[in-house]
């Protein structure tokens, strides 16, 4: 290899081009990992995420659907019933609503209707959330509609390198996955680069971000940069807090959130899909009933309005940002000092 | 200046360019659509060169399934069984789907069709687990290639297509058939099954039952198309229009629609015409939605009697085969009798089996928790014994 070659491979890669990557060298390994939906083939996806593996893998591992999401994931539960490994995608939040049906009346449940006989190892990618300047139906935070239905894991990564790992780990699973892909952080970077070693990230298991002790800040996907960025900013009031990414929300790490909160004595849930009925109400809850006398506060939320996903010249009114997290955190009414710190 | 002068008004489109030749039909629509009529074998000359063994097969079958429909309804005012969707008078569909298959084909069937699960072999007590009211899926599908019964509408046709589909892509000749009701017809899914067999040439039929009404509501309801086979053109594949009481002619559609996607022919869809004789469930009151009248001309044209007809005009039907086969069928029905009204035995800790391939640790916590309630159920039993 070149030195330019090398230096080239070494450049930390995007989101998308690590998801990329995933689906690459899953298709490599496993011929049975199938890759389906509108737009997935010639042109690559709307996101550019299957770029390039049609022309590798042939028309009929990388295939491009009819438009039709319901016929998409109901061909893809037929096809998991042969033995294949799906791959689907829905190219954006909303335009997965009309294949709710094969999800939840056929995807989560054949496993447990079929006493384990029928196993559905699918994957379905869909790219989730807002920030992007999307019009209507392109900005949903969805993962509450999947959230209330068994059967179904949900996972969504907030790096670069869980963006690999986790897809890779949706993939190899013999029960399928929601992988929702927080699209406003498609183009992010960190030191993930293509040549690292590739790592699986094994589903289900919360990653603390930054270590805190003042409060734990509790997120995933599209949030977590916003809370660390709210983490950094915190410094200057004297609070220490805690980021952890749950990366997983179906199945989910009570063990690492309980840890954490029990450590920090106060909790707050940030994501962007409306509150009411949200992921944060489960959440606060579970901790409530886990971690209540370890708790000096109340667990609080910050979340997107309970109102249909605004228009994109609305969004940052709506999308949590770091000013209402830190608000949020100043309501935590501390009784004990900050500065004295919370002992590991 | 009229409408006339202006311009891009017709006399000025001879100026315009002409179409793309994309504008041409892709398909020549006139060999996918169906006969005006139904076809039809019994009763017409063709049926004289049919295959006896066959018939007597057919035949077989059909009263063994009527002896099965019977049975089960019974066991329904009993109380052994939840609910049964009766087949009655549509068991020549069941029937010839169930034996236009080879062994290594897929059959997916609605709620309604464990007959034709049956008659494929499938264990009847296990057709029935689900209408039983035990697990949801009393077999294996792998075992008999009978995907789980279907309860929602039409949502098993893209799975039928995405099975043919895998198939083919790994170079199995194997098809699947798709089994659905005429009220079946009106969903998404459905129309999203055949999209995609047309487009992929998916080795897949789909067999329409047209029993006249989805639980209350008549087809003229539920449809304003000619036929429910004409939907097929829109489509690109081929329709055919069957009469669904016709055994032998059900049958020999089926089994040529069969041989055309194994030879990748692509899919089909047949509308077999029948009628379903009994109420949509043993909870339904038909008499609400349709006439005695009515039902007692569709008995007339029942396939059961159609094939006896034909049998007794060919002296197929002797008195030794009549009597092997009333046998053979009320075999089946005391089988199903004696092993229905044994209680099934549940372990409620299943519940938890197979949500996930491993448990997640919130289903390890409340398979603990009901771990606890069941003993705690059996403590009293325990502390009354000496």
């Amino acid at each position: 290899m070149t030195t330019t070659a090398a230096a080239a491979a070494r450049k930390p890669a995007t989101m998308a081009q690590a998801l990329t990557r995933a689906l690459h060298d899953a298709m490599a390994e496993d011929p049975s990992v199938h890759l389906m939906g509108e737009d997935v083939g010639t042109l690559g996806g709307v996101f550019r995420v299957t770029d390039g593996l049609a022309k590798e893998f042939g028309e009929d591992r990388c295939s491009d659907t009819p438009l039709a999401e319901a016929g998409i994931l109901g061909t893809a539960v037929g096809m998991a019933m042969y033995g294949l490994r799906p791959v689907v995608e829905m190219q954006f939040d909303a335009f997965a609503y009309p294949a709710f049906e094969q999800l939840i009346s056929h995807v989560s449940r054949m496993r447990n209707r079929t006493r384990g006989a029928l196993a559905m190892p699918l994957t379905i990618r869909i790219p989730y959330g807002g920030g992007i300047g999307g019009v209507e139906h392109h900005s949903d935070s969805s993962e509450a509609y999947y959230l209330a239905t068994p059967g179904l894991q949900i996972v969504t990564p907030a790096t670069v390198a869980d963006a690999y790992g986790l897809l890779r780990a949706a993939i190899a699973s013999d029960d399928p996955v929601v992988f929702l892909e927080p699209k406003r952080l498609y183009w992010s970077k960190d030191d993930w680069s293509p040549d690292a070693p590739a790592q699986v990230a094994p589903i289900g298991r919360a990653e603390i971000r930054r270590r805190g002790t003042t409060a734990t800040l509790i997120t995933y996907g599209p949030s977590l940069p916003v809370c660390l960025e709210a983490a950094e900013a915190a410094r200057a009031e004297g609070w220490d807090l805690e980021v952890l990414d749950l990366r997983s929300l179906m199945p989910f790490d009570d063990e690492t959130v309980c840890a954490s909160v029990r450590r920090t004595g106060r909790a707050v849930v940030v994501h962007e899909s409306a509150g009411f009925g949200g992921p944060g109400g489960e959440i606060a809850a579970r901790i409530t009933e886990r971690c209540f006398h370890h708790l000096e506060a109340p667990v609080l939320r910050v979340a997107g309005f309970d109102i249909p996903y605004p228009p994109p010249m609305l969004e940052r009114h709506h999308l949590p940002g770091v000013d209402r997290i830190l608000d949020t955190v100043a309501r935590l009414q501390w009784e004990s000092d900050w500065t004295e710190g919370r002992g590991e | 200046m009229t409408v006339l002068e202006q311009p891009g008004s017709s006399r000025h489109t001879s100026a315009l360019p002409g179409p793309p030749p994309d504008w041409r039909p892709r398909v020549d629509p006139a060999p996918l659509l169906p006969d005006a009529e139904p076809y039809r074998l019994l009763g017409t000359d063709a049926a004289r060169g049919l295959d006896a063994g066959l018939l007597k097969r057919l035949y077989a079958e059909l009263v063994r399934g009527r002896r099965y429909n019977t049975q089960a309804t019974a066991l329904t005012r009993q109380g052994r069984l939840a609910v049964y969707p009766s087949s009655t008078g549509q068991e020549a569909c069941q029937v010839a789907a169930a034996l236009a298959l080879e062994d290594r084909d897929w059959l997916f069937p609605s709620y309604r069709d464990t007959l034709a699960a049956v008659a494929r072999g499938l264990d009847p007590v296990q057709a029935l687990t689900l209408l039983r009211g035990d697990w949801h899926t009393g077999y294996d599908p792998h075992e008999h290639r009978i995907a789980p019964l279907c309860t929602p509408l039409a949502t098993q046709l893209p799975h039928a297509v995405g099975l043919a589909h895998a198939a083919r892509l790994k170079g199995d000749d194997v098809v699947a058939l798709a089994l659905v009701g005429d009220g079946g017809t009106s969903e998404g899914d459905f129309h999203e099954a055949l999209n995609f067999a047309a487009v992929w040439q998916a080795p897949v039929v789909f067999l329409v039952q047209n029993n006249g009404f989805a639980i209350s509501v008549p087809l003229a309801k539920q449809t304003a198309a000619p036929s429910l086979a004409h939907k097929a053109v829109g489509y690109g594949m081929p329709g055919r229009l069957v009469d669904g009481n016709d055994t032998p002619a059900l049958h020999e559609v089926l089994t040529e629609a069969v041989r055309r996607a194994r030879r990748g022919g692509g899919p089909t869809l047949i509308e077999a015409v029948t009628y379903r004789i009994e109420a949509h469930t043993n909870a339904d009151d038909a008499t609400r939605y349709r006439t005695d009248a009515e039902v007692e001309t569709w008995r007339a044209h029942d396939p059961i009697a159609l094939m006896e007809r034909e049998l007794t005009a060919r002296g197929l039907l002797t008195d030794e085969f009549a009597a092997a086969t009333r046998d053979g069928a009320e075999r089946l029905a005391a089988d199903l009798r004696e092993r229905m009204n044994q209680d099934p035995v549940l372990d409620p800790m299943d519940l938890f089996t197979h949500v996930y391939a491993q448990k997640t640790s919130q289903l390890r916590d409340q398979a603990a928790q009901l771990r606890a309630e069941l003993d705690a159920e059996q403590l009293p039993a325990q502390e009354a014994r000496p």
